[in-house]
């Protein structure tokens, strides 16, 4: 789908996330812990995902049948991490890259002009712009993550896969005479998953046979949001159930393939 | 020395009290503006009715559609210095006027709409190559200034200026090098032009956007470029005509006007012609390869009327009108026709902008409506008035209109 625009982005180390939909409560854990990791400020009214500043968000699903045959699923969407990110080719002032090994599509705050060209691109709304300054209520601002850098008004900010704890990963390997780039399983891990009480979130490198995550994308049951478009995203998702998989990319009548 | 000694010779203009006044009342929306504007830049872009899903508004609508009208001028410049069609000379200076506000005027707005204004030359200093914005800036901000040389001259002319000889021999070595400065503006045109076309056409996670192309270039990058010629002349022209009527004098003659229509007519066939096999492509092609159907691509608020008013009413009727001679050579019917063309083009720039951004992508989001508030409308506003203040200026004390004088004493 995406043609012309095909950049493809190789890297040793691909660090994804697989995220176990039938696992999910929807109980929005991986959102406050992502909003304290990342040093979001609080929304001050009531949580708006038009305005609020937010990395994750949980999505509700619906089957559209009724009572009893209604169910409903939550989807945890993180940034994509793409592997054709949609959003870096279009920044005009290479504020976002994805160039690092690990595949994690970076944000320069210092470098955004602002322009919201990338939100446009991205299919997934993973990116929001700081639409007023960021206030933290007196005494707040203690609790701030001191690895990372809060941002002004006037940015557009996403989910880095709490790449300041992937940093620190790869100082702790190299202290210990490790290679940063074989890290283990657990060295690495975001907030979210780290959080989750139901173990519906799990993080690894896509490309290392050891790690969990390698072998879940592999399954029946993974699917991945809208990869007809062509933005080869590092996150996965897992379920049972066919209509929460077949929601998961749009189809036509005619398609054959229909998330089975 | 007095207001009327700075008035061009032979030419009748109103009272300094009557041209206060004027000045006054589109003084009262450039206020309007500028509130606007500080409570914009002191508060943040919160205060406008912008959001996550709608980054892009009314004010990107408004640069895109300003920037493919005022076309005008880069393109009456080619046809006349490089094409040398003689007979433009009489509009030219006015398209040269309007291509410099309709420039000038998207980039206040572009000032307001980044979110940091600060940084607007790191375009410049950290440009990603593979972005169509960049090219965008790089374009834009070159024009403005070949734009501005070649307002220049046109300044030069007036009454008194031209008396200082240092002045009048600048004019005149302004004028001996136009050509070069109509060929650069040809050349930044063509490619920004394509560039905000080719903005949308890259985006491949937005199906209703998303276009194949030729090399580097999505369709729309042609289309774009097409379009914007296409109604450039006609909206110099309507402007043209616009003056006239709020000043009761004849400016351009009637068989200029009917040039440019002729013109825009004969280009919007042609842009039509790729246009609807391009909607035809993307309807067909692109589409169910991204798993939608047409019907999926409107809503009640975005309906399918859109892209009929955009290829019906404001497309292939006045491109009918424009290309039949008996027709186009009606008055009313040439300045409809014209104001069809225009619409068409803004109706374009708009479902790009919005309705691009209003479908949701995922199966389980929805759709969601676009309501600019009153800032973006204030400061869109302004720019308005800011360039009739600017055309009321340039009506009353330079020869804009080399034909004034013989067609308002016969």
């Amino acid at each position: 789908m995406s043609g012309i625009m095909q950049i493809h982005h190789k890297f040793n180390v691909k660090w994804g996330m697989v995220i176990d939909i039938d696992k999910c409560t929807g109980c929005g854990a991986c959102m406050v812990a992502c909003q304290a990791e990342n040093n979001i400020p609080p929304s001050t009214k009531s949580f708006d995902r038009l305005r609020t500043v937010h990395w994750l968000i949980v999505y509700k699903l619906s089957n559209g049948k009724n009572f009893p045959n209604h169910d409903i699923a939550y989807l945890p969407r993180p940034c994509m991490q793409c592997g054709n990110p949609s959003c870096v080719s279009v920044c005009p002032v290479v504020a976002t890259t994805k160039d690092e090994e690990g595949g994690i599509v970076s944000q320069i705050y210092p470098r955004c002009i602002g322009c919201r060209y990338c939100m446009a691109a991205c299919p997934y709304h993973a990116r929001v712009f700081n639409w007023f300054d960021p206030v933290w209520p007196e005494g707040m601002e203690k609790t701030l993550t001191p690895y990372v850098s809060t941002r002004p008004r006037g940015v557009v900010e996403k989910c880095t896969f709490c790449h300041h704890r992937f940093q620190a990963a790869k100082e702790r390997a190299r202290a210990q005479g490790k290679n940063p780039l074989d890290l283990a399983e657990d060295d690495y891990i975001p907030a979210c998953a780290e959080v989750c009480p139901t173990g519906a979130i799990t993080f690894g490198d896509l490309n290392n046979p050891k790690h969990q995550v390698s072998k879940l994308a592999k399954s029946q049951y993974a699917f991945r949001l809208l990869e007809r478009l062509g933005t080869e995203p590092q996150v996965y998702y897992l379920s049972k159930r066919s209509w929460v998989r077949e929601q998961g990319d749009n189809y036509l009548e005619k398609n054959e393939q229909r998330g089975e | 020395m007095i207001d009327k000694d700075f008035i061009p010779e032979g030419v009748q203009r109103c009272s300094p009290v009557q041209f206060l006044v004027w000045l006054a009342f589109l003084g009262l929306f450039l206020l309007w503006g500028a509130i606007a504007a500080i409570n914009i830049l002191w508060n943040g872009l919160g205060v406008t009715g912008l959001d996550n899903y709608f980054g892009f508004g009314l004010w990107i609508t408004f640069d895109l559609a300003v920037i493919a009208l005022g076309a005008g001028a880069f393109f009456t410049g080619f046809l006349k210095y490089i094409i040398r069609i003689d007979e433009l000379k009489n509009i030219i200076n006015l398209a040269v006027i309007i291509g410099f506000l309709c420039y000038s005027g998207a980039m206040m707005i572009l000032a307001l709409d980044i979110g940091q204004p600060i940084r607007a030359w790191f375009g410049y200093w950290h440009p990603n190559v593979h972005s169509m914005l960049t090219e965008v800036i790089f374009c834009i901000t070159c024009y403005l200034m070949v734009l501005t040389i070649e307002f220049i001259p046109i300044i030069l002319e007036n009454r008194q200026l031209h008396k200082v000889t240092l002045i009048r021999n600048l004019a005149h070595n302004f004028h001996i090098f136009m050509p070069l400065f109509a060929a650069v503006g040809t050349f930044l045109s063509f490619f920004h032009q394509g560039s905000l076309g080719g903005m949308y056409g890259v985006l491949f996670g937005r199906p209703f956007a998303f276009r194949q192309g030729f090399f580097i270039w999505p369709w729309t990058f042609f289309l774009f470029i097409l379009s914007a010629i296409a109604s450039g002349p006609v909206f110099t022209m309507l402007i043209a005509t616009v003056t006239e009527k709020l000043t009761k004098r004849k400016l351009v003659s009637f068989q200029i006007k009917s040039l440019m229509g002729k013109i825009s007519g004969l280009l919007l066939v042609i842009y039509l012609f790729f246009k609807i096999i391009d909607t035809w492509a993307w309807a067909k092609g692109i589409l169910p390869k991204a798993g939608f159907s047409f019907e999926e691509m409107f809503n009640a608020t975005y309906g399918q009327w859109l892209l009929w008013l955009e290829l019906g009413l404001c497309g292939i009727i006045p491109a009918i009108m424009l290309v039949v001679p008996t027709i186009r050579n009606k008055p009313g019917l040439l300045y409809l026709a014209s104001f069809l063309t225009c619409s068409g083009i803004v109706v374009n720039r708009f479902v790009f902008t919005v309705q691009t951004l209003a479908i949701p992508v995922m199966p389980f989001d929805k759709w969601f409506t676009y309501i600019p508030n009153w800032t973006e409308w204030a400061t869109s506003i302004m720019v308005i008035a800011y360039s009739a203040v600017v055309v009321s200026l340039a009506y009353r004390y330079l020869p804009v209109f080399p034909q004034e004088r013989r067609l308002n004493n016969s």
